[in-house]
Parts: C-alpha cells; structure tokens; sequence
C-alpha cells in the first residue's frame, strides 16, 4: 500500500504544483493519477521515490514513512517507468534490465538469468539479448523498460506516461499485454497519464487531479462515468461518457445474437445473392471467421477479396455493451458481427437489439 | 634532403622525439584528469559553467611563450626544467577540456540521468556508471584536438633550449639547412595523426554501442 497523508509541494517562487493530497493504492492495485497538465499528478509520483521532496505531509510505504528512508535504498525498493523508456545506450538490453538486481547485490550470473526470463514475460524475443537501446523500435524499448522495472520484483511500481510515447496501435498492444501481466504479478502500481481513456481502460482505480493539485474524485471507472463528482470530472472524462460507461457493462448473453447466412471467397454471384439479408451478404474463411462484408449486386463472376467491405468491427459475445453496439454501428450492413472468443462467428446483432438490452438493464446507474 | 645527415643523426632524432611524446602526452592525461572533476562541477551548476567556461578561454589565449617563460617564475623552477612545458601544456589541455567535459555530461539524455537515480544509483555510481560512459564520445573527440594541439605547442618550447622535435627546427634555421626542418615537420605530423588514431581506437573500444555509421 502506498498512502499520501496531506502532501503539498510547494516552490520558493510560490507555485503550489500539489496541495493537502490525501490518497491511498490499496496493495496489488493499478491506481491511476489523471487530470490535465499542471495538476501535480507526475509531481506526486516523484514524491513517492523521492526524485521530489514534499514540502510538508507524509507518504507511507505498507505504513513506513518514506522520509526517514535513505533516498536511495528507498527507490531500490520500487520499480520505476518512464515516458521514453530512459534506457542506459550504453548497455545491452539484457544489462539494462540487470541492473536493479545488480545494485541489491545479486550475482552477474542470476541478474543475467532473471533478465532473460523477464524479457520473455514482456515479448520481446531472446535475440535482443545482446542489441543496444538504439537498434529497438519505440514500442519495444518499452517492453525494455516494463521489464527493467520489474527486475527486482519489486513490490512496488510507478509509472510515468509510460504508454505515450508510442503510436496508437503499439500503444494499445503494450496496455493490453500490460493488463495481463498485472493480472499476473500483482504488483502495487501508481501510473500517471493525462489520457483518460488509457485511466479507465487500465485503472482499478482512477484519481482525477485538478489544476493546483487537488484531487478531484477518486474512482473506479466505471463509477467516474457513470457518477462524476462535479462539473470538472464530467468534463474531463468526457461528453460522450454514456456511451463509454458501457464499455464496464458486460454484453454476456443479454443481447439476442440472430443467425447471418454467410458465404466464403470464390462463391459464384447467385450464391452470395441467395445468401444475402438486404444488400449485404458476410464473407466467412474455411474456419468460419469473419472475413468482410459484400454486395452481391457488384459481384461478378466469383466474389474475391477486392469485394469485401472491411469498415465493420466485430465483437466478442463475452465482451462489453460497448463493443456489440459499436459492431452493429459500423457494419455497412448495420448487423454487428458477434465472434466467440476464436474468432468464429456465431451471428449478428443489430444495434437495436443492443440499446433494447441496455435499456433492460437496471443496474447500468453504477456498479457501485 | 640530406639523408646522410638524417642517418648519421638517427640517435639524436629518436632522444627528441621520445621527449617530444613525453612532453605532449603527459600533459594531456594530467589535463584530462583535472578537467573531468572541473567539467563536472560546470555541468552541475549553471551559475558555474558560464565562469569555468570563461576563464577556460580566457587561459587558452595566453601565448605559449609568454606562459613558458612566465611559469618558471610561479612554479619557482628553473627556465630550462621540462616542468614548465608540462605545466604550461596541462593548463592548454584542461582550458580545452573543461567545456569539453561539461558538454559531455550534458549530452546524456535527461531520461537516462532521471532513470539512474529512480533506479536507485547513488549520484556518484551515476556518474561513473552511466554519465561518464555514456559522455565518451564527446569527451574523445575534444581530446582528439587537445592531442594534435599539444603535439604542435610542444615544438615552441625549442625557443627555451628544451630539447624535443623542434629542436631541429631552430637548428635548421641556425644552420639554414632544411633537412632537420622537414624531418621536424613530418615527424610531428605523423605523431599527431598516430595519438589521433590511438584515441579513436581507445574511443571505438570504450563505445562498442554507439549506432555504426554506415559508409554511403
């Protein structure tokens, strides 16, 4: 557990960056601290390893002061992330993630050890072993830099932006594999990200920060959407928050998911116009996986590849109200594709269905 | 070009250049050494930096003349003591060097720097673990000059009587003879290139991770 009891960080020239924070991240949690620039949440994080002296209050490590610490024993104990990895250029990549054990004392040999073993955890392939920071791309010298921090098996993790540095696409990667490896590890993390969306995709619990460092709400995330605590945390989290809080509602069974007649690539124009609902018809592989939507009426001869329409989604039936409804939503044919979790299709849903199990719904209010 | 000369002074030519080394070697180290605690300090204070830096320039225009025959009177040694050149050559080498230095240390990535210390090295195993090595480049190449600047000042020192490869370029003026001038001139090109080319090396070994520049 980590516990902030009335921190302010005050500067000489009379910036208050964080003011009176009271917080706690209960042991093997991912707390998040949110909020816009310049609301002290990457300072608070810096006071926990003491990279920042507090001006006045207390932060607790499992009920120790950190004050009395020796600062650098103290951050011995905590893994620690950054936005652009901060890889040492100067070692490989298994010495970069050697060297926390190394400090405590380990052996060359067992450092050396641990490192490979945590280089698989985080996916990055054993060949990299021996490359340098500089031959890795953004994306994986963040794996680098996930697994530097957890080297020492620290029971504690802070995380400073540690996804933003990196495109869209990888970014998504990265917070996924991380998710799995938390559910893993358990680890007593504190990330900080001015991305809500990354705060509530990621969070067990999410910290909103104001400007001035005061803590605005603190949350699960689906409470934070669906009952902010004043008007800044509804604005910060979002207009379209209704639609996002069903991204914490568990689709399971409540939608009706209808049979779709499907045909495969090579079918003849009158297959796939007999097996079409409307103007659309779905194109399935050999394993019954969704390849893409058709018109039949622009097929001619066999249907291949260049016919298909790929805009749609498709959505797992054990995933949330936000994912069938977005499905149907952008299906051409406006029928969502619902997929077991191989990937075989077991029907469609039309976004009707979706709002009417919505509706349905009674504890949507919160999940509180 | 009189190589009977040249033959029959071989012994004489190998005493001045073995001086000649020591003279512009010794310096550079002693520099190198004293630079590095100087070119700290200017990296870590700000207010520091503009001063060091200053004063670094300031004593790099000093005539080497002046300098060789003004230290006998601080150091209290006697004019013909090689002292002097060592002296005089350190205090050239540290003026290039302390900026040198402290541009090193500010070239490690800030994100690096932060990395070490959440990590929990102490500010000294940063510096010598990660600062300083990753500072090398930077540091090799102003030493690359340092170098090929102490082995040309060393010569001036002839005007004094110590003996070191220009020697023969006062000798051949006296004797308004060119062959000990040219083997002068040659013989101090060559050593500039070789320390050069022992310092790229040194560089190249301490660096095995510096991206390997691909010739295009």
């Amino acid at each position: 557990m980590i516990r902030f009891e009335s921190i302010t960080k005050a500067y000489p020239d009379g910036t208050v960056a964080v003011n009176g924070l009271d917080l706690e991240a209960p042991t093997g949690k991912l707390t998040i601290l949110v909020g816009p620039s310049g609301c002290g949440k990457t300072t608070s994080l810096r006071m926990i390893n003491r990279l920042i002296e507090p001006t006045s209050g207390t932060i607790y490590l499992d009920d120790q002061p950190t004050s009395g610490m020796d600062a650098a024993l103290l951050r011995r104990r905590i893994g620690y992330v950054i936005q652009h990895a901060g890889l040492f250029p100067h070692r490989t990549i298994v010495d970069n993630i050697a060297t926390m054990p190394l400090l405590l004392g380990e052996s060359r040999q067992k450092a050396r050890h641990r490192a490979l073993e945590l280089m698989e955890r985080v996916g990055l392939p054993e060949t990299f072993a021996n490359r340098y920071p500089w031959q890795l791309s953004g994306g994986q010298q963040q794996r680098v830099g996930v697994a530097r921090a957890l080297a020492s098996d620290p029971a504690f993790m802070l995380m400073d932006e540690p996804f933003s540095a990196v495109d869209p696409v990888v970014r998504a990667q990265l917070q996924e594999e991380f998710l799995r490896l938390q559910r893993e590890i358990g680890k007593t993390i504190i990330m900080v990200t001015h991305d809500i969306d990354e705060a509530l995709k990621l969070g067990d619990q999410v910290a909103v920060m104001r400007v001035g460092g005061k803590l605005a709400q603190m949350a699960t995330p689906s409470e934070l959407l669906t009952s902010p605590a004043d008007e800044f945390v509804a604005d910060f989290v979002g207009r379209d928050r209704g639609y996002r809080s069903l991204g914490f509602t568990a689709a399971a069974g409540s939608v009706a998911v209808g049979e779709e007649w499907t045909v495969q690539l090579g079918a003849s124009a009158a297959e796939a116009q007999a097996k079409a609902t409307g103007a659309w018809v779905l194109v399935v592989d050999a394993g019954r996986r969704p390849l893409g939507w058709a018109q039949p009426e622009q097929v001619h001869g066999e249907l291949r590849k260049e016919h298909l329409n790929l805009s749609g989604t498709s959505a797992q039936a054990s995933g949330t109200m936000r994912q069938l409804l977005d499905a149907a939503l952008s299906s051409p044919s406006r029928r969502g594709v619902v997929v077991n979790e191989h990937g075989e299709l077991l029907g469609t849903v039309t976004a009707t269905d979706v709002v009417k199990a919505i509706e349905a719904e009674p504890h949507l209010e919160t999940a509180r | 070009m009189n190589f009977e000369w040249l033959g029959r002074q071989f012994d004489n030519i190998v005493f001045l250049l073995g001086w000649h080394v020591l003279l512009a070697v010794t310096p550079l180290i002693l520099g190198l050494l004293i630079a590095l605690p100087l070119g700290w300090w200017a990296h870590r204070s700000r207010r520091i930096y503009p001063f060091l830096v200053g004063v670094a320039g300031l004593l790099y225009t000093v005539p080497s003349l002046a300098l060789f025959v003004l230290l006998p009177v601080i150091l209290g040694t006697k004019i013909l003591d090689p002292l002097n050149i060592v002296a005089a050559l350190t205090i050239y080498t540290v003026a290039l060097l302390v900026r040198v230095v402290a541009d090193a240390l500010d070239s490690v990535p800030q994100d690096t720097v932060q990395a070490a210390k959440a990590m929990g090295y102490r500010a000294y195993q940063s510096l010598l673990k990660v600062e300083l090595p990753v500072g090398v480049p930077v540091i090799s190449a102003g030493l690359r000059v340092a170098a090929v600047s102490n082995v040309s000042l060393v010569s001036v020192a002839a005007l004094l009587g110590i003996p070191q490869l220009g020697s023969l370029f006062t000798q051949g003026f006296q004797l308004r003879f060119f062959t000990p001038i040219i083997a002068g001139i040659v013989l101090c090109v060559v050593l500039a290139m070789i320390l050069d080319g022992l310092i790229i090396l040194l560089n190249r070994w301490l660096t095995p991770w510096t991206p390997k520049v691909v010739a295009s």
